[in-house]
Formats: C-alpha cells, structure tokens, sequence
C-alpha cells in the first residue's frame, strides 16, 4: 500500500500544483502574503468586545427563547413564571418565619423575607446557570461560531427578566402589606443594574470552570446554599449578630458579602421600615465595587479561554 | 463541463483560503485502560493532580500539508476513522493541532452531522437565533427567513417550523441545519456527512447551493462516503488514510485510485 501510495502521491502533487510565484515561500510566509490568519485563535480583547457588541441581538433573542422555552413543557406553562418565586416564597415563610421565629425582631417580616429569597434566587440561579451555560451547549458551541462569551450573558440576561416577573409578584405583596410607592422604589433600578453585572462576572467564572469540570454543576447547589444562610436572606444580620461575642472580621466578612450587600440595598429601596441605619457602611461603594470588580476580572478570565471552549 | 470550467477558473486566480502546514493532531482519552474508575480512585488523582491512569493518546492526524484555494470544492475520502472529521474540526478551529498550523481565510464553517442547535426551542427560533449568532442582521435574517425554511423543505409536509426541534427526524434536523449554514455566504464551509440523511430531492438542492457558494469565491469542503455526491460536487479530492495524506489530485483519479484500493 504505501509504495502505490508515494509513487500515486507525487504525481498528483505535480498535477495539482504548477509552478507559481509563491513558490519557495513557506506555508506562514504565503499565509501572510494572501491575509489568512491561524484558524482558532483568540481574537484580542478589543477585537473581542466588538464581535460581543455585534452579536446584540443574538444575545437577547437567546435569552427572551430560553425563557420561553423554560415552561414549554409544563400545562401551565407561562404561570410557572409567577408562580415559582411564589412558591419559594411561601416555603421559606412557613420555616423562617413560622415555625423558627426569625421573624421576632424584624417589621414588616413577609415584605423583608419575598425581597431576600427573590435577590438571592437571582443571583443563585445566574451562578447555576452560567455553571452550565458552555458545558450545556455543547452542540451549540461546535455548530456555529460566535464569541462564547455570549452564552453566559444571555443567560444572565434571561435571570433579569425572570425576576422582573418576580418583583411584579414582589410590588403586589409589598402592596397587600401596606407599603405604599414611595420615591426610594426608584433606587430598585441601579441596585439591579450593578446586580446584574455583578452577576454576570461570576457567571462568566462558573463557566469557564464548568466547561472543564463539569461535576461542578454537581457541587454548585450545596456552595449556593452555604451563600444564602449566610447572606441574610430570611433573618437579619444585625440582630443575629447583636449581644454575641463574635470576632470583628466577621461582622466586616458578613456585611460585605455581595449578596448581603444587594439584599440589604433592595430592602432599603422598597421596604419603609428598613431604614438607612439598618444599611452596613459604604454600601453603594461595596455594591459598585463589586460589580465592577466580579464584571472585569469574570470577562477577562472566560476571554483567556476563548478558543478552548467546546474542544475535544 | 462546468466542473472543467469552474476549476480552470479557479486555476486562474489561485488565491489561497486555507493552508495546511505539517499538521499533527493528538487525541487524549481519559478514563481507558485497566485504571480503576471508581470514585475514589478518582478523587486520589484529583487531589495528587495526577491525570488520569488511563490516558491514552490518539495520533489522528499524521502530518497533513495541503493548500485549498478560491472557488474550489475538495471532497474528502478515506475509510471510517481515517482522520477526514478531525482534520476538518482542526481547519474549524474547533481542535487544537499538537503541531503544525492551520492558515484560514475568515472564519471557516463546519457542518457535522449531530451538531445540534437548540433542540428545546422552535425551527423558527432555530433559524433566527442560528442566523443571528453567525453574525446576521435582524433585516438579514428577517430577508432570509423565507428562502431559508423553502429551502430546507421542513413545511412540506406541514407546519413542522412552529414545532420544537427536538420532534423532529434526523433528516429533518440535518436539513434545517444545513439550510441555516448556507444561508451565509462563508468563505470556507465544510460539511461533514451533513448531507447524507437528507432525501434525494434535498440532496439536488443542496449540491446547487454548494456550486453557488463556490461561485461566490468560497470553498467547500465536503466528506461523504458517497463517491457519486463527490464526484457531483468536487473538482479535487483529498484521500486521507490513518491519519495520513495518500493523494490529492483531480476527483476522477483519486476516486479511482480509492476504489481500486478499497475493492470496489
């Protein structure tokens, strides 16, 4: 085989290529002479944010389907949307607030409970879902080319339209509890905002870390959990901590957890009877902080491993 | 005649659109071998960071040169396994080559035969989102959107689009997915087997789509264990064999060549 091989070789070689100018130059001198580039490499990071802009509407389109899609199967299907941060609600009210008795100490118990679970879900879930966003479009990822980094966005994306829904349910029973519409509702919209950046960061961590290791889908809920008992989504921080001897750092870990932080400031934006003391020190400044800071260092990470995705 | 035309054309400009250059892929597969696979074997290595017992190494691609130009299509041969979908996942950019390089112009497109999309959304969302994740316009796609579903041929038998994709046939999956790849003009598109579930009526059409394409200076890449669709669509055949080049000449020659190998 392999004599009939080198004699059939060469002479195809002598047909299919006649004598050219660009011969003698090696294969990166032609490349460069003709304007090709090396196939999957890593675009730069201003290259890479302008693809990212192109594909706007990719990214929203993505996630308005997906969030569609979510309930497809379901008989009720679009009424999961309201109905399952309602249901969380719900669960949460009846331990936390019925059968342990956090809610000794803290007005305005059900308001301040709903605003927690729901920012804490936004969070929880963007992580969960960004956990998965390459490893579970895997197809995808091999099909079309597009920068990934539109997956975890979309996703995020999707999250922020899924709570709006979920404050529709939040104003109604902030209504039924007597809390009027007041100014302060309006900081709901720069809280969000930096908590949707915040949010996506991470998920751009969790994704890059999930298309490697994707036991960690596996391992996500219990961490998230952990997060949430420690963020104050169904007590208060301040009175937990009050008349114990605990060590300073912390009560600074506790109050500058982002969680904590984006809870805290949506419970002072809607809730009357959280008043600004109740607030730790600097929180717009942690807040933006950490949006920008989870926002930069999370598009930068998931950018470094650009090509590597769906490979193998 | 026109394929005799079409070469000479292309024999003119000799613009190159993706050059080869001594490329070697190594595969490494994890968890083979007589390794233990049970969980706590496996926890031991991730905590000593030691790879896997079982790796073992896949040397798919033996050192491939070769150099496609404008308004060619070059089919690929060769038996099962003989490296043809890795090397064109490496010109994808979709492997890392262990040496060697791969020189593209633009971003080359692959069509694999189980590269799903979005198997939960519709084929109408399908066709939207795959349009507009290939860096489409809205008025693009929204344009398109028509000769796209006619094309693939998904209403025929009726309103399929509006349904998820994952209720329907393989064939069908195949069909939309190739209509939504063409409906770009690439500079380099490759198909994989893609074309072998749809029906004969199917395969017409999409073998007009693929001279279009090379017409509009693209290149095709096609695999296909099909001789007559090669001999159809290509003008230059590439026979790969145990991840080695054998021949890369005119189609009528190394069909012939393969065939007499193969014993057919």
């Amino acid at each position: 085989m392999s004599t009939v091989s080198e004699t059939t070789h060469d002479s195809a070689v002598a047909m299919s290529a006649p004598p050219s100018p660009d011969e003698g130059l090696t294969a990166a001198q032609r490349a460069q002479k003709y304007g090709l580039s090396q196939s999957g490499a890593r675009p730069s990071l201003p290259e890479y944010v302008r693809q990212l802009w192109d594909r706007r509407h990719f990214i929203s389109a993505f996630s308005s389907a997906k969030l569609t899609a979510q309930y497809s199967q379901a008989k009720l299907g679009q009424v999961w949307q309201v109905a399952t941060p309602l249901l969380n609600a719900l669960v949460y009210y009846l331990i936390f607030g019925l059968l342990i008795g956090t809610r000794k100490g803290v007005p305005d118990f059900v308001p301040f409970l709903v605003t927690g679970v729901f920012i804490f879900t936004f969070t929880q879930s963007s992580v969960m879902a960004g956990t998965r966003a390459i490893s579970g479009n895997l197809g995808l990822v091999r099909a079309l080319h597009f920068p990934r980094a539109c997956l975890p966005i979309s996703f995020c994306l999707m999250q922020l339209q899924q709570l709006l829904f979920s404050m529709g349910v939040l104003v109604l029973i902030l209504l039924g509890f007597g809390q009027l519409p007041t100014w302060s509702w309006l900081l709901v919209f720069p809280a969000l905002l930096l908590q949707f950046v915040f949010n996506t960061g991470l998920a751009m961590v969790m994704a890059r870390l999930g298309s490697k290791t994707p036991d960690l889908a596996q391992l996500m809920p219990f961490i998230m959990r952990t997060w949430m008992y420690a963020s104050g989504v169904m007590f208060s921080i301040d009175l937990i901590l009050k008349g114990k001897d605990v060590p300073g750092f912390v009560e600074v870990v506790l109050n500058a957890n982002p969680a904590a932080v984006y809870i805290d400031l949506m419970r002072f934006a809607l809730i009357d009877s959280f008043t600004a003391q109740q607030l730790p020190p600097h929180v717009w400044a942690f807040a933006a902080g950490w949006a920008v800071l989870m926002g930069v260092v999370g598009f930068v990470y998931f950018w470094k491993a650009e090509e590597r995705y769906g490979r193998g | 005649m026109a394929e005799q035309k079409d070469a000479a054309q292309a024999a003119e400009a000799r613009v190159p659109t993706v050059i080869a250059d001594e490329l070697h892929i190594v595969y490494r597969v994890y968890g083979t071998g007589a390794g233990k696979g049970g969980a706590t074997a496996a926890l031991n290595r991730i905590i000593r960071r030691k790879p896997s017992a079982g790796v073992r190494e896949v040397h798919a691609v033996k050192g491939v040169s070769f150099t496609a130009y404008r308004g060619e299509s070059i089919g690929l041969i060769g038996s099962n396994g003989s490296g043809k979908s890795t090397l064109l996942k490496a010109v994808a950019g979709l492997l890392p080559a262990e040496s060697g390089k791969v020189y593209t112009h633009g971003q080359p497109s692959l069509l694999g035969v189980n590269a799903a999309l979005m198997n939960d959304l519709t084929g109408e969302k399908n066709v939207i989102l795959g349009g507009l994740a290939m860096g489409m316009s809205r008025e693009q796609v929204r344009e398109r959107y028509e000769g796209i579903v006619d094309f693939s041929g998904i209403n025929e038998k009726g309103d399929f689009i509006s349904l998820p994709m994952r209720t329907y046939s393989s064939g069908m999956a195949a069909r939309l997915r190739f209509s939504i790849a063409a409906a770009k003009d690439h500079d380099v598109l490759m198909i994989d087997e893609a074309l072998a579930t749809g029906d004969r009526s199917f395969q017409k059409r999409s073998e007009e789509r693929i001279r279009e394409l090379r017409k509009e200076a693209g290149t095709v890449f096609l695999v296909s264990h099909n001789n007559k669709s090669i001999r159809d669509t290509c003008d230059r055949v590439l026979w790969l064999e145990r991840g080695e080049l054998l021949m890369d000449g005119p189609t009528d020659e190394v069909i012939k060549a393969y065939e007499k190998e193969s014993g057919k």
